[in-house]
């Protein structure tokens, strides 16, 4: 083809120096990025440790190194290393997790109320893992393909049934099917013998209370695989925001850049719903707030550290805000996450644009 | 770049053969065929839905043509892949919209997305054809711009930008020029003009100002309910009799007093009332 084969543009010394300046610019904004992904990781390192080393039961860094060297320090070693240390590790995982789904989903549907919390498909996993548990006693692994399960089908009828609607529409939709799953979660736990309320607590709001290795380990090994994979998905959420036709004119496969990514935000958004419930908003509040620190880009590295932090440090207050009381961490984030919502929702009707 | 390959640029070929456009099975073009003078610009004028957008998304293969087909350098387009494709042929849709927060330098980069892929990364010369770009249409100032703090001339020019840093052999511009002003209008169909003269780019438009039209275009594509009424060089296409057909108003034509293209002056209602009381009016 002629082009393949066409001389480069004589350039212009103006072009020539143009081109300089350009890289340049590339390069701070590359270096602000690296700058705002340093300060971030260190906030979620600097998190984590609080969650494990403060509180309720605080640890000296010493003995929490001797703890994790394997030495049994009596009465630390069951609170950090079957307690604090599995609801840290799992906030993080959990809060990456849903961070990077949120954003996902926000930015290929170009609307900040899409993502998976408010559209239902956190939900959906949460009703099929409930379903799967209560009414059949799964265990284990079977409650995340139950949790999957669940939040693909919620994902394919919500596009069903909002086709040809454009994003509001499907936003619109979503609220209705997470308002109908979380009827459907209350149902079967006021049916199911369940008795413990923190148990009733993590699939409504989300809870790291049942934090165990085994969860931990399933959603690390699942994380493993699905995290790099949203590498090649920033290239097609970059093209996708610039709208489709523009999109196709690039040379994106719309239709297929939408399957991979629905398909990979629905994973991110149930695998760790089978593992903590679905933690209200952090999914919601992760993109935007990436996106404000990155400015106004879609970052998903960052939106998966903005999720773990918010999990992480939701977790710390919701553990120790209340004396003698352990809250579920979804009380702390939802109670975040509202005021966010509603912020939104009048500014976005006010401007009639999302992002 | 093989040694046996002539300098200059060969112009890209671009044209629909018995293409049937439309959406969920009410056609809008039916049975068209169109072809692209190569390295030339064609300019698409008619009246409101008389299908020339839906052409203009045909020959970028975001409708497909029914049972035609649109050729690009011979090949069938729909049997091109997506990033081939985009690599020869960029379209700019009607009222783009941008990202929010995202700067001129980034936006004009994503005109590079089809000669990128899963190996080959950010390169200097991806920076070096940004920056062609930007100068060209006058933007490289703008570089480290929100695109949202931009004027709408500015704007489109950006938009143009883009599309001219994905360096296809033929660019599609679906109204390039709504909404901006006289001098936004000029300012924009040079760069485009200015563009064909020196890539050779093959440019097909849809523009609504016929004596703009006329003026840039070295083509001109009159379209009626789906249907090409007249084409040719816009001195022999632009009469009084087509705007009469096309748009159901009546004109008189005279020389643009610059150029010496057909200038559309419409007859209206009002004219009716001025004309008695001028002395001299408008040859009849």
């Amino acid at each position: 083809m002629s082009v393949l084969h066409r001389t480069r543009q004589p350039a212009a010394v103006g072009a020539a120096a143009g081109g300089a300046w350009v890289r340049q610019q590339r390069r701070a904004s590359r270096r602000r990025r690296a700058w705002v992904l340093a300060t971030l990781a260190a906030t979620v390192a600097a998190l984590f440790v609080v969650n494990i080393l403060l509180g309720s039961y605080t640890v000296t860094i010493p003995d929490f190194l001797r703890l994790l060297g394997g030495a049994d320090i009596p009465g630390a070693r069951f609170i950090v290393m079957d307690n604090k240390l599995p609801q840290a590790v799992l906030g993080l995982l959990a809060g990456a997790s849903f961070g990077t789904a949120g954003a996902v989903f926000q930015a290929m549907l170009r609307n900040p109320l899409a993502s998976p919390d408010i559209i239902g498909i956190s939900y959906g996993a949460s009703a099929t893992a409930v379903a799967a548990i209560a009414l059949f006693g799964v265990t284990g692994a079977g409650v995340s393909a139950a949790a999957m399960a669940g939040a693909l089908a919620v994902a394919l009828l919500i596009t069903w049934l909002a086709r040809g609607r454009g994003g509001t529409g499907l936003v619109l939709v979503g609220i209705g099917a997470a308002a109908f799953m979380q009827a459907g979660v209350t149902f079967m736990l006021s049916r199911a013998d369940i008795n413990n309320a923190q148990d009733v607590m993590v699939w409504l709001s989300g809870s790291l209370g049942r934090a165990n290795w085994q969860r931990v380990a399933f959603l690390a090994l699942a994380l493993l695989v699905l995290l790099p994979a949203t590498g090649p998905g920033v290239r097609q959420l970059r093209g996708l925001a610039l709208g489709d036709d523009t999109a196709a004119g690039l040379g994106f496969n719309i239709q297929r850049a939408r399957l991979l990514l629905t398909v990979l935000g629905v994973l991110l958004a149930a695998l760790p719903t089978a593992a903590a419930g679905p933690i209200a908003f952090v999914a919601f509040l992760s993109g935007p707030i990436a996106r404000r620190l990155n400015n106004g880009d879609t970052s998903l590295p960052l939106a998966s550290l903005v999720g773990a932090a918010i999990v992480l440090a939701g977790n710390f207050a919701a553990v120790n805000a209340v004396p003698g009381t352990t809250l579920p961490v979804g009380v702390v984030t939802g109670a975040l996450g509202a005021p966010f919502l509603l912020w939104l929702l009048v500014s976005s009707n006010r401007t009639n644009q999302g992002g | 770049m093989p040694p046996e390959m002539p300098l200059e640029a060969h112009a890209t070929r671009l044209g629909a053969r018995n293409v049937t456009l439309g959406y969920a099975g009410a056609p809008i073009v039916e049975g068209l065929s169109l072809e692209l003078p190569a390295g030339k610009v064609t300019i698409i004028v008619g009246a409101n839905a008389c299908g020339k957008s839906t052409l203009l998304r045909g020959l970028a293969r975001l409708l497909a043509p029914g049972p035609g087909a649109v050729h690009l350098n011979g090949t069938e387009i729909h049997k091109l892949p997506t990033r081939a494709l985009a690599r020869e042929l960029g379209i700019l849709p009607q009222g783009p919209t941008a990202p929010d927060g995202i700067t001129v330098s980034e936006l004009v980069g994503r005109g590079r997305s089809p000669h990128q892929g899963w190996f080959r990364q950010w390169t200097d010369a991806d920076d070096d054809a940004v920056a062609a770009a930007l100068s060209v249409t006058g933007t490289l100032e703008l570089a480290a711009r929100n695109v949202e703090e931009l004027s709408g001339g500015q704007r489109q020019r950006v938009w143009i930008a883009m599309a001219l840093a994905q360096e296809t052999g033929a660019l599609l511009l679906d109204e390039p020029t709504t909404y901006l002003d006289l001098a936004h209008q000029v300012e924009v169909l040079d760069v485009v003009s200015e563009l064909n003269a020196r890539r050779q780019t093959t440019v097909a438009m849809v523009l609504h100002d016929l004596n703009l039209a006329a003026r840039y275009a070295d083509h001109l594509v009159a379209m009626k309910a789906g249907q090409v009424v007249a084409q040719g060089p816009p001195g022999a296409v632009l009469t009084a009799a087509l705007v009469r057909e096309v748009f159901g108003l009546e004109s008189v034509v005279v020389p643009d007093p610059v150029t010496g293209t057909p200038l559309v002056v419409p007859l209206g209602r009002r004219a009716a009332v001025l004309r008695p009381r001028l002395r001299q009016g408008v040859p009849a």
